[in-house]
């Protein structure tokens, strides 16, 4: 079965997108993780773009510019002023250590390329190669946020997750355009909601370490 | 046109009560846009508009509607007397409070849509937009345990959404071989014509994700670890329409989905997964229910079995299972929302709401305490109440046909039926405990809905029986 020059772009850049992923797995210090972060964004909003292009569909190019304006430098701009005001720049505390994670991290994109890739196999193989890369970056996400303790690095294991959505979503050929502006939409939205958030943890604890807030657990008063 | 109003009502609202700055008159507005609200959803019975490609009405989620709005409509009154109470201790100042009823009409406006909503992408985007609305109302008070639970419920509940959108994208592309590319591949009405010849093994799997990610949101164990910290630490107002609807809202889009799942006939069965989740949560929660010191704590694990209980019976399906499960969602919604309304007027009285601090409510505060130890009776399962009848039902029929999962499900029941009680003795007899003053409460919203609950357990509606009899069989 021979691909056109099309599907392997559109491949490279899925391909991409979980190693950024994976780089966000093995930092240890939040700036750098705030730059790979951004490299996510980025070679999301060049993937969405390249989907615009070969599926003619030019409302893409709107999703694209979300993601390269809003992820790729707005966001991280924030975040790093955030990082500085607060004085968190120090090494992120992780559950796990680093080799552990990489080798889960690896389990789970062998389990979404099993999981997925037969079950697509009608499906337009350039759908099917970005839905099972998609889901490795919605799993790595998790796996993020779940060996994370600070509340910046489990913002950007949830960002890393929803960019995996993105990828699906814009994968899907024809999938309507409600969705598309829905989701970046959403996600403005869900960043004010952690603004605010962090603001109020700041105000109140002077860290955002996710540890401190755990001792203020409802039933231990 | 009632179908516009019933979104466009608390759309409006939400924006005048952002403008107004006096809470007194903000909350008059606010119970009369969830009045409004009622009244369009009322309307809805008798003009039945014709199915769009985002919006529908159809005999499903009517009873969602009509189940939310009223609630709605109760909650924003019993809200207008806690408040009340709020500002008086300080605890929430003018500003917040406009805010606060902003975001009130705003979540009802989120979940109408969803509820509304014929494209499974428009559904999705109503239930977000529900859940920042209470994520925000959670953590309004600021303290360490809000700023905590309002934290661990975004980004659980972000989690959970995020799964449900990977699962709809899943959806359309089964749909879309068959239906073809473009909006209607997303259109629910369209789906489930043609859903017997999707591709199986691609809807298999998108049923997992959205059973995940819709049944974070519904508070299934072990997806459940944000319900009780945003029951407790949220105004009570909130715990109630928590309980009483948004949970409901995350089940319907489930069992939207479930219909799709049940069309093809080669997809796996649904049942036994939630039959599984179903029985994991009731018995999970009803042994938390035990260890409870905290009385909006205890009664979020005891949603969380209910919830258990609902999705037992939508489980076990068939027109015994479905119509058990509908009444056993419709009475727990009524039924919960009134022990929050009472439990509300408690904790403002005895200023905690840790259970060691009160006692002896039926002798200090005997409408308080008497209309609290009906809705326990009522949430417990006790026979004069509805929710006898739809555990009833279902207990009787799943005997018939697995005795082993009944067995179990009496033993969850029994087991928290047991601590319900163990916990709520001691509030509401023996010596009065903490501070006994006066206390300003509605007690309409309370009595109006556990009247409900009991006329639905003494006897029920002919009409309204043929109207779910008739739904449980849509379910399949």
């Amino acid at each position: 079965m021979t691909h056109g020059v099309a599907f392997d772009v559109a491949h490279m850049l899925a391909g991409g997108l979980v190693l950024a992923s994976f780089a966000l797995l093995y930092q240890d210090r939040l700036y750098a993780l705030i730059n790979v972060l951004a490299l996510h964004a980025l070679i999301l909003a060049v993937s969405v773009a390249w989907q615009a292009y070969i599926q003619d569909a030019p409302h893409l190019y709107i999703t694209a510019a979300l993601a390269l304006g809003f992820k790729a430098i707005v966001i991280p701009m924030a975040l790093r002023r955030m990082v500085f005001r607060l004085g968190i720049h120090r090494e992120i505390e992780t559950v796990v250590g680093i080799g552990l994670t990489m080798l889960a991290g690896i389990a789970l994109v062998a389990l979404s390329l099993m999981v997925m890739l037969p079950v697509t196999a009608q499906a337009d193989p350039v759908a099917r190669e970005d839905v099972a890369l998609a889901l490795s970056v919605v799993l790595i996400g998790l796996l993020i946020m779940v060996t994370r303790r600070n509340a910046v690095s489990q913002v950007a294991g949830f960002l890393s997750l929803e960019n995996g959505v993105n990828l699906a979503a814009t994968g899907a050929k024809g999938m309507p355009l409600v969705v598309e502006i829905s989701v970046a939409f959403s996600i403005l939205i869900a960043f004010i909601v952690i603004g605010i958030f962090l603001f109020r943890i700041r105000e109140r604890f002077d860290t955002v370490d996710l540890e401190v807030l755990d001792q203020f657990r409802g039933e231990r008063r | 046109m009632s179908e516009f109003a019933v979104l466009l009502v608390p759309l409006f609202a939400a924006t005048l009560l952002s403008l107004i700055a006096d809470y007194r008159l903000s909350a008059k507005i606010n119970i009369g846009a969830s009045g409004l609200s009622l009244l369009a959803a009322l309307l809805l019975l008798v003009d039945r508009p014709v199915p769009g490609r985002y919006i529908a009405v159809d005999d499903l989620n009517i009873v969602f509607i009509l189940l939310n709005t009223f609630v709605g409509a109760t909650t924003s009154a019993f809200s207008a007397s806690y408040i009340g109470h709020e500002i008086e201790i300080g605890r929430l100042t003018p500003n917040y409070l406009r805010f606060y009823h902003a975001m009130f009409q705003l979540m009802l406006f989120g979940m109408n849509l969803a509820l509304l909503a014929n494209n499974i992408g428009l559904m999705w985007v109503a239930v977000e937009l529900a859940t920042l609305t209470t994520v925000v109302m959670v953590g309004i008070y600021r303290t360490h345990e809000a700023i905590e639970a309002a934290w661990k419920y975004f980004i659980l509940g972000s989690v959970g959404i995020a799964l449900a959108l990977f699962g709809t994208i899943l959806v359309y592309l089964a749909a879309r071989p068959v239906v073809g590319e473009g909006t209607d591949a997303m259109v629910w009405t369209v789906l489930i014509t043609r859903a017997r010849d999707f591709d199986p093994a691609l809807l298999n799997i998108a049923f997992i994700f959205l059973l995940l990610g819709y049944g974070t949101k519904v508070g299934l164990a072990p997806m459940h670890a944000w319900l009780p910290d945003a029951h407790a630490e949220g105004p009570t107002p909130i715990s109630a329409v928590l309980s009483g609807l948004l949970l409901n809202v995350a089940l319907y889009a489930l069992l939207r989905f479930k219909m799709l799942l049940a069309a093809n006939p080669n997809a796996i069965a649904p049942g036994p997964l939630m039959i599984a989740l179903g029985l994991i949560s009731l018995i999970f929660a009803a042994f938390m229910l035990y260890r409870r010191r905290d009385i909006k704590r205890m009664f979020a694990y005891s949603s969380i079995e209910h919830m258990g209980i609902t999705v037992f019976a939508f489980g076990m399906a068939g027109p015994l299972g479905n119509f058990a499960g509908l009444l056993q969602m419709t009475m727990h919604s009524l039924t919960k929302s009134a022990i929050f309304f009472s439990v509300g007027h408690v904790a403002q009285v005895k200023g905690t709401q840790r259970i060691a601090e009160m006692g002896g409510l039926t002798a200090t505060h005997p409408l308080l305490g008497w209309g609290l130890i009906a809705g326990v009776a009522a949430i417990a399962g006790l026979p004069p109440f509805g929710v006898f009848t739809s555990e009833f039902l279902l207990i009787s029929s799943t005997f018939a046909r697995e005795p082993l999962l009944a067995t179990l499900f009496v033993f969850g029941l029994l087991v928290s039926f047991g601590a319900l009680f163990l916990r709520v003795s001691s509030v509401a007899f023996g010596e009065p405990r903490g501070p006994t003053g006066p206390v300003t409460a509605s007690y309409l919203p309370m009595f109006a809905h556990l009247a409900l609950v009991l006329i639905a357990g003494i006897w029920l509606p002919g009409p309204l029986v043929a109207w779910f009899q008739h739904v449980a069989r849509m379910l399949g």
